[in-house]
């Protein structure tokens, strides 16, 4: 035996907020004036079910430690996958080397001591069901939702296969005003990719998932299945049309990238560069008033929740867009400082760099329409369930983008259409949108409900 | 061969022997799989941002493990670590091990490390250059930038690179060690009057050293060309809706090729059947002034490789000669069970990930046409030069892109810059209506990344210009001018 392996039993067994403190202590006996360690370990497994046959399984674990220091209003960070003394060394001196490049910057820092903090009591983020099941029933998982797709229809002859995941992680952080914190998520999904062939050899795939904290919250194997086939079957026999200009009706999973473009706009990060049309609106009307946006990143067993922020600041529930009024912008330290305003503690800390930020729950309140309500009142239109690019342009407003999805003719879903462009200005497609469905589903940190939007136009040929 | 000082780089740093790889390659084969590969990766990398003209931010990092993977026929374990003690390899081998199911296979094949290219000979891989020098290339940026222009509000310059280490031996005997600086400089712009916005970005690199960006692509080429793209968009009118006559500049339009027929060309796709191109081999798919190619041997090139993330050395691989599909893209696993030759294309983001067949630099052989003839046949569409991003839906064969810069032509003449528009179209039909190639191929600047089912890339594209004849764009097609208020 060597002496790596021995170094690596000893490692596996001390505790990470050990490592962490350490971490920070060994930087400030360095010369830092404050420092913030971050750790994080995690275990994977997935597996993919093709035709019924195993085609991937894939199991492991990881672990990876970052630092960042700072020389007065000087900082620079540094990271390591190796958690050995002579690793962590390496590092840390690295990150000492590195602050004396960095400029001075008068809002650089970590939060003033009196801030940090943990939300108390169990947020129902871990479950160790995720991993309860034996391999070969996470399997059967899989290969039983594939199943359940391929049998809905004799259309359905192919598939990019039925997947099982299962992951656990556990994140650490420490800061030099004594902050300490860690929290553990566990996380499962099931997931199927049918793909549909019609009498002209066309084919069309699509994709249905579940996705939960907890393995007795996933939906069953044959529902995701069938509604994965239902999906999918609908694209057959897709058609272009006329470019036209019609109501548009956005699925609660393609509304959810207006959420994201919000968030985009109300960035602290976007909003102080000048980089959204959304910056200096505070108190301004910016969407219809029928649009209530939160960010809440205390919802007990939320996709986006936990205890504190990526720099230690206990999460919050913010109020972005009442009534159609920008509330608040969404902010980490650095960026509330730039613009004079409170921390929103949406701090997002990866294992290098500055913080970011990023979303907790963060959603479109619902509606009282049923999707279908909303759908019977338009003669002539677009029901978007899927976009194609990313053409949103946060700067302008500027918005154009691929789609498919259902023609509307009175009332109703009436024929699958595709390889036509939605084109408009975010400024103007906030303000329209007309309406806001009851059917808000949280499948990740950012959902919204069925929303219609007025005003685009509709390339096609 | 490998720069020398990284040869043997596992053996060395890690103690690594050929016995160790036999044992660990036996281990993965102890429930009989076909056949077994480990990849060690040994990864440097920095990254600096230099914003409102301070460097604000300057990072460093390391990460190494290694990824054992058991193919037993159709199916692949997967298992990694990034603890490379024998403890913890042969536990992830042994983990991987249990896809087979069936008496063990012991032999494993002596290793013979095939004589590799060198396509990226770098002196002083860049991640170890001098940090401070690094620190000025951004700040020349910065300058060059706001300097440009008065409307010039916002620039960002950020600089990231990386030195990749790699081992990969497989139970065939493969053994393969590479090397891979990769480096990119980037810069942003944000330009602003009362009444408009406009933003630009630009960049490039490759696998490189930092003297790349002492050439020609000196940091105030890049600032100039995001800072002249950002105050383009000051005065850009709304696009026009609809299909209309296309003609794509030289360069980084080729993400076309990228998105429309690249993606649908790599093997597994074809060999599950669910790609758009199955079954076409032979068949026409464009015009016959089309043909494209995937070349991942280009010197110092972003989506070059001496040997793939496999082992196998890259090569230039025909995808479509004069109109007629001709071949796929492969990695191990397609090439064994299609029956095709290893083109050299499996490639992994890191030892976490499974390898599966990638692009390297995919490209369009230059034409005859005088790209000004190109301009001046078209009655009424646009030009367009340059883009962000695109993706495919490679079932149906639905690609877009996002024309990030592009003009109105009319009665052959370039006329107004339009605001961007993503264009939309079909990837098995739209080569067909390429009427025009342009004699001026050219590729991009090296900033590209791909992604699949997770997995980032780093990759290159090439054009010259070209007309198609009908495309959808998708713009507004309202018919305010320049300057409007909204």
């Amino acid at each position: 035996m060597t002496t790596t392996l021995e170094t690596s039993e000893t490692k596996l067994a001390t505790d990470l907020k050990q490592i962490a403190t350490d971490v920070v202590s060994r930087a400030m006996k360095g010369g830092a004036t404050a420092a913030e360690c971050v750790v994080r370990e995690g275990d994977e497994f997935s597996t993919v079910v093709r035709l019924g046959q195993v085609e991937t399984l894939k199991e492991s674990g990881s672990r990876a430690i970052g630092v960042r220091v700072f020389f007065g209003l000087r900082a620079a960070s540094t990271y390591s996958s190796d958690f050995s003394a002579a690793g962590i060394e390496r590092m840390l001196k690295s990150a000492l080397e590195l602050a004396k490049i960095t400029s001075e910057d008068p809002y650089a820092g970590i939060p003033e001591a009196g801030n940090f903090g943990s939300l108390s009591g169990d947020l129902h983020l871990y479950h160790e069901d995720v991993y309860s099941l034996p391999g070969p029933e996470r399997i059967e998982y899989a290969r039983r939702a594939e199943k359940a797709a391929l049998d809905a229809d004799p259309r359905i002859k192919n598939s990019e296969g039925g997947s099982f995941d299962a992951a656990t992680g556990r994140k650490v952080l420490a800061n030099s005003h004594g902050f300490v914190g860690e929290y553990r998520r566990s996380y499962c999904s099931v997931a199927v990719v049918p793909i549909a062939q019609d009498e002209n050899g066309g084919m069309q795939r699509d994709y249905w998932y579940s996705v939960a904290r907890s393995l007795a919250k996933l939906d069953s194997a044959e529902q995701v299945g069938k509604e994965a086939a239902r999906r999918t079957l609908r694209r057959l026999g897709a058609r272009k049309v006329k470019t036209t200009h019609v109501p548009v009706v956005l699925d609660p999973m393609v509304a959810s990238s207006m959420l994201e473009h919000i968030f985009e706009g109300v960035n602290g990060d976007s909003v102080y560069r000048g980089a959204s049309f959304l910056a200096g609106k505070l108190g301004q009307k910016i969407a219809g008033a029928n649009v209530n946006v939160v960010d809440d990143g205390t919802m007990p067993g939320g996709f986006g929740t936990t205890p504190f922020d990526g720099e230690g600041i206990p999460t919050r529930r913010t109020v972005v867009i009442e009534n159609g009024i920008l509330k608040s912008y969404l902010l980490n330290t650095y960026t509330a400082k730039k613009l004079g305003l409170e921390t929103t503690a949406n701090a997002s800390r990866g294992l290098a760099g500055t913080p970011g930020i990023g979303p907790g729950n963060y959603f479109l309140e619902p509606g009282t329409k049923t999707p279908n309500q909303i759908i019977a009142e338009i003669k002539d239109g677009l029901y978007v369930t899927e976009f194609l690019g990313h053409g949103a342009n946060l700067v302008t407003g500027d918005y154009s983008r691929g789609a498919s999805g259902m023609w509307i003719v009175n009332g109703e879903p009436a024929y699958p259409v595709e390889e036509i462009t939605v084109a408009g200005n975010l400024k103007d497609m906030f303000c329209n949108i007309s309406e806001v469905g009851s059917d808000l589903e949280f499948r990740g940190s950012v959902a919204s409900p069925t929303i219609r939007i007025d005003g685009l136009t509709i390339g096609g040929e | 061969m490998v720069t020398a000082n990284q040869e043997r780089f596992f053996f060395e740093h890690y103690g690594l022997t050929n016995h160790d790889l036999e044992t660990y390659l036996t281990a993965a084969l102890s429930a009989g799989g076909d056949y077994a590969d480990l990849y060690f990766e040994y990864l440097t990398s920095t990254s600096l941002m230099v914003d409102e003209s301070l460097v604000k931010s300057a990072s460093q990092g390391i990460s190494a493990g290694c990824g054992v993977r058991v193919i037993s026929g159709e199916r692949t374990g997967y298992a990694y670590t990034d603890d490379l003690s024998p403890k913890r390899i042969l536990h992830a081998a042994r983990t991987a091990a249990l896809i087979a199911s069936a008496p063990a296979k012991t032999t494993v094949a002596g290793f013979q490390q095939k004589p590799a290219r060198s396509l990226y000979p770098v002196a002083l891989p860049s991640v170890d250059a001098d940090i401070t020098a690094k620190v000025e290339l951004l700040m020349r940026a910065d300058r060059t930038a706001r300097g440009y222009d008065p409307r010039i509000k916002e620039v960002r310059a950020s600089y990231a690179d990386e030195l990749r280490t790699i081992l990969v031996v497989g139970s065939d005997g493969t053994f393969a060690e590479d090397s891979q600086p990769l480096a990119r400089l980037n810069v942003s712009c944000i330009a602003k009057t009362d009444a408009s916005s406009g933003r630009g970005t630009s960049g490039g690199g490759g696998r490189v050293a930092l003297d790349f960006f002492f050439g020609d692509k000196t940091p105030e080429f890049f600032a100039k060309e995001s800072a002249r793209q950002s105050i383009l968009q000051l005065d850009a009118r709304e696009a026009p809706v609809g299909e209309m006559e296309v003609v794509l500049g030289p360069g980084w339009p080729g993400v076309l090729l990228h998105e429309a027929v690249g993606h649908g060309l790599e093997a597994d796709f074809n060999r599950k059947k669910t790609s758009a191109f199955a079954g076409l081999i032979g068949k026409r798919v464009a015009s016959e002034k089309c043909t494209v190619v995937d070349n991942g041997t280009m010197p110092w090139r972003r989506g070059s490789l001496n040997v793939d993330d496999e082992g196998q050395p890259t090569q230039e691989t025909v995808l479509i000669e004069n109109g007629i599909l001709k071949g796929y893209l492969s990695d191990k696993l397609s090439s064994k069970l299609m029956g095709l030759a290893d083109t050299g294309n499996g490639r992994r983001e890191s030892y976490e990930h499974i390898p599966m067949p990638r692009m390297t630099n995919t490209y369009m052989l230059a034409g005859q046409d005088d790209p000004g003839d190109i301009i001046r046949s078209v009655k009424n569409g646009i030009y367009a030069v340059n883009f962000g991003g695109g993706q495919v839906d490679i079932t149906n064969g639905k690609f877009v892109f996002l024309a990030s810069e592009a003009y109105l032509i009319e009665n052959g003449q370039i006329t107004a810059p339009i605001k961007g528009a993503t264009l939309i179209g079909n990837g098995p039909d739209v080569l067909t209506r390429v009427s025009m190639v342009g004699n001026d191929l050219k590729l991009d600047e090296g900033v590209g990344t791909c992604g699949k089912d997770g997995q980032a890339v780093p990759v290159g594209v090439g054009i010259p210009t070209i007309k198609i004849d009908r495309l959808t764009v998708g713009g507004t097609g309202k018919r305010e001018t320049g300057g409007f208020m909204q």
